[in-house]
């Protein structure tokens, strides 16, 4: 081992005497800068440590002299927001929907509302905008399986459908005509190209005209004579050519012969009163409102 | 004089005083096929579940390929698996060298540890496929698998240790100062976090032993050491053997070493608190996490200023060795990454950051940029050595390695960096009348450009990965590819002699 301090060759910094597997060590000093920010950072925290609930001890913590807590903090951010709005609610719990339409003001409120509060809980099924997908139907045209209207917009998102906690829930069931076997195969073709007729896509008038006594029979009660259907009943009008759960006649005669039924949630308790409110005048509004 | 086993395959190594020590070289192979074998797998694991972000049909409809069962093959696979066995192998040879000892405990003792440590790591990925987790990030196997682990790290802490206390060098060198730094807190980390109580003997569920915040404090003491620990302390070990060792240089200075070495393994083991800001974490405790992370960054960065100015003297050599360019940019986006870190442990950015895309651009940057190029670097540095070649088979072929996995980077961390930040503010926009702007659904369809570029910066890391293989592979084969050496400018321009 060398005695005398050895200089690098190239920087001529004084190296560290000792050597592994080939690797020497200089001695450079910290570099300054390095060291000055390190102590800024210490003193920093210190200051922060100072002014924010920081050291624990055995019963409490130091509270730091600012007084935060995030707690409060959050409280006072809510307090704030619920002022600023609060005019608005206030008004919006008072009225009617068919009021809040009434009060351009209060709509332009209700609608920002009611978009998104639609779009965190109603867009996942019915998808933006109300568009609707297979089996959910389209809430922006006006095609209205229980009604369309502000009162009965509001019902349905109040109570939903099918919605079995809900006792007010909106039910109906179409029967099972394959499956509980009140129709044969033979019949649900037909009546399937009678039904197809309404709207002038029957490729079989032969099965259609033998389709007509079985549509009359078991069909119109409830969808209508000509198909119009009927919203009391939620029974879908059959003569615009919207289909919730598809239109060829395979589609059509599966959900006569074992019919799928939708659910929608009742929200009232999931939502505030105001925000179902702000929802019906939102979705009344996206183009098929009666 | 010493020495002692004539084991197959073993170097020699004389040294000035004529002592031939023997190194046990086998488990070093061993493991550096291990690391290079994982770390494939773990990014095309990565690049999967990328895509899957990016276009959800990929999850196939399966329970076994879906994001949530691959996601922690991959995290695993990356850290454990392949940095695990990079951190195995580089341990295992620079203490033999820089201590001039063989490896304590012998060759079955070591054979024991990779085979273990494969074990779990099999263990492991199976136990996530099949569904068998315990939920907790980056500590998901259940307790058995936990127990095997705790066994065969034990055993590599004594080999280490009792390698070190055979030492013929009078010092330990700081690298080594590292390597125990890491195996130690990961062993107490371990154990702490994975207390549990198994259900029953022959079944794999457990109830973890901590409830609620203190679950979640514990978890992330864990999670953050983990980082600090297996993928930042060890790998600076890593590193502070192969830059002077490539550069051919004197580390820049000992004495930064040692106050940088202190400060870190101090301050880091605070700083988990920061994972859980703005959470039931008492203020107190969020207060701890952040001012431990602020005061980190200046000792993170004493290793990233030792390795870079090891290069003083010697900057011309990052234009003819890729190897060194490697390492040296490793260091390069590990300041990068241990600014950003302590910067997003400040609440107030938290509260932006957190929960988004910047928190994985972020962790990429270490991981890509920090821990899988020195790794690939010292997979690099090994190869030829441990097969006693000449050379690597082309370094051209290092080089574009280098070029298009750095590419790939980039396009990573900037498309994080861009969908986390646009989530963050999309997240907390209010309209004038002081509703939510956005809802959540439309912050995750905001985001599908950004995994497409995102998974393409994966698939070019990962075909960076697939030439080093081939390039590893023909290097151990004995293949030495003609072609044309890189030259500076200057020799360029000198006339022939």
């Amino acid at each position: 081992m060398p005695t005398k301090p050895e200089k690098d060759a190239i920087t001529g910094t004084e190296i560290r005497s000792h050597e592994w597997d080939g690797i020497q060590e200089m001695d450079n000093p910290l570099p300054r800068w390095w060291l000055y920010v390190f102590y800024a950072s210490i003193l920093i925290s210190i200051i922060y440590m100072v002014l924010y609930p920081a050291i624990p001890g055995i019963t409490g913590y130091t509270k730091g002299i600012l007084g935060y807590t995030e707690r409060h903090a959050l409280e006072a951010d809510l307090v704030a927001h619920r002022e600023s709005q609060a005019g608005f609610f206030d008004r919006i719990a008072a009225a009617t929907p068919a009021e809040i339409r009434e009060d351009a003001d209060l709509l332009n409120f209700a609608l920002a509302g009611g978009k998104s509060a639609f779009a965190d809980n109603c867009a996942p099924c019915h998808a933006a905008g109300g568009a609707g997908r297979a089996g959910f139907p389209n809430l922006a045209d006006d095609d209205w399986l229980w009604g369309g209207s502000l009162d009965a917009i509001q019902t349905t998102l109040l109570h939903g459908i099918r919605w079995d906690q809900d006792d007010d829930t909106r039910v109906s069931e179409m029967p099972r005509f394959l499956a509980d076997e009140i129709l044969t195969t033979e019949q649900i073709a037909d009546v399937t190209q009678y039904v197809l007729a309404f709207v002038n896509r029957a490729d079989d008038p032969a099965a259609a005209a033998r389709g007509a006594p079985i549509y009359a029979e078991q069909c119109g009660v409830c969808h209508g004579a000509k198909g119009e259907g009927n919203q009391e009943l939620g029974s879908p009008r059959l003569s615009n050519d919207i289909w919730q759960y598809g239109g060829t006649a395979d589609l059509v005669a599966a959900q006569i012969g074992n019919p799928q039924h939708g659910v929608m949630p009742s929200w009232s308790g999931r939502l505030d009163e105001s925000t179902i409110k702000m929802l019906t005048v939102y979705v009344h509004s996206l183009g098929g409102g009666q | 004089m010493a020495v002692v086993s004539s084991m197959p395959g073993a170097a020699e190594h004389a040294s000035e005083d004529r002592e031939v020590i023997v190194y046990n070289e086998d488990v070093v192979r061993l493991f550096v096929i291990a690391t290079a074998f994982w770390g494939v797998a773990a990014i095309a694991v990565g690049v999967i579940i990328a895509l899957q972000l990016a276009f959800p049909v990929l999850n196939l409809g399966f329970e076994w390929t879906s994001f949530g069962r691959l996601r922690p093959v991959h995290t695993s696979a990356a850290i454990f698996a392949f940095g695990g066995n990079a951190l195995f192998a580089t341990s295992f040879y620079v203490v033999q060298r820089t201590c001039r000892a063989t490896l304590f405990g012998g060759p079955d003792v070591a054979r024991f540890i990779f085979w273990g440590y494969q074990a779990f790591i099999v263990m492991a990925a199976l136990g996530y496929v099949f569904g068998i987790t315990q939920s907790k990030e980056y500590a998901e196997p259940e307790w058995f698998v936990d127990l095997w682990l705790t066994i065969v790290w034990v055993v590599y802490l004594v080999v280490f240790v009792g390698t070190i206390m055979r030492r013929r060098e009078p010092h330990i060198y700081v690298a080594n100062w590292f390597y125990l730094a890491f195996i130690v807190t990961i062993a107490m980390l371990h154990v702490v976090n994975n207390l549990a109580v198994p259900v029953s003997f022959f079944g794999a569920k457990s109830y973890i032993a901590y409830a609620g915040v203190q679950d979640a404090l514990t978890q992330w003491w864990y999670g953050h050491n983990a980082v600090g620990f297996f993928l930042t302390a060890g790998f600076l070990g890593m590193m502070y053997y192969l830059i002077p060792k490539q550069a051919e240089r004197p580390v820049y200075s000992y004495r930064l070493s040692i106050v940088h070495f202190w400060s870190l393994i101090f301050l880091y083991i605070w700083a988990g608190p920061h994972h859980l800001h703005y959470t039931a974490l008492p203020d107190w405790a969020q207060t701890l996490g952040m001012t431990f992370s602020i005061m980190l960054w200046m000792p993170s960065w004493g290793g990233m200023i030792n390795g870079i100015m090891t290069l003083s003297g010697a900057w011309y050599k990052l234009r003819t060795d890729p190897v060194l360019r490697m390492l040296v940019t490793s260091v390069a986006f590990y300041g990068m990454a241990t600014f950003e870190g302590p910067l997003m442990s400040v609440k107030q950015v938290n509260a932006l950051s957190h929960y988004t895309d910047w928190t994985i651009g972020h962790v990429h940057s270490g991981a890509l940029g920090w821990v899988a190029f020195i790794s690939f670097g010292a997979l690099y540095f090994l190869v030829p050595r441990l097969w006693k070649r000449e050379r690597l088979y082309s370094l051209r072929l290092v080089s574009y390695h280098f070029w298009v996995s750095t590419i790939g980077i980039v396009l990573y961390i900037t498309s994080m960096w861009v969908s986390g930040i646009l989530q963050g503010l999309m997240w907390r926009s209010y309209d004038s009348l002081g509703f939510l702007q956005y809802s959540f659904v439309e912050t995750v369809e905001a985001m599908h450009p950004f995994y497409v570029v995102r998974a393409g910066g994966g698939i070019l890391f990962l075909i960076g990965s697939i030439i080093m293989i081939y390039n590893l592979v023909r290097t151990a084969r004995g293949d030495l590819r003609e072609e044309k050496a890189f030259v500076t400018p200057q020799a360029a321009a000198a006339p022939a002699e």
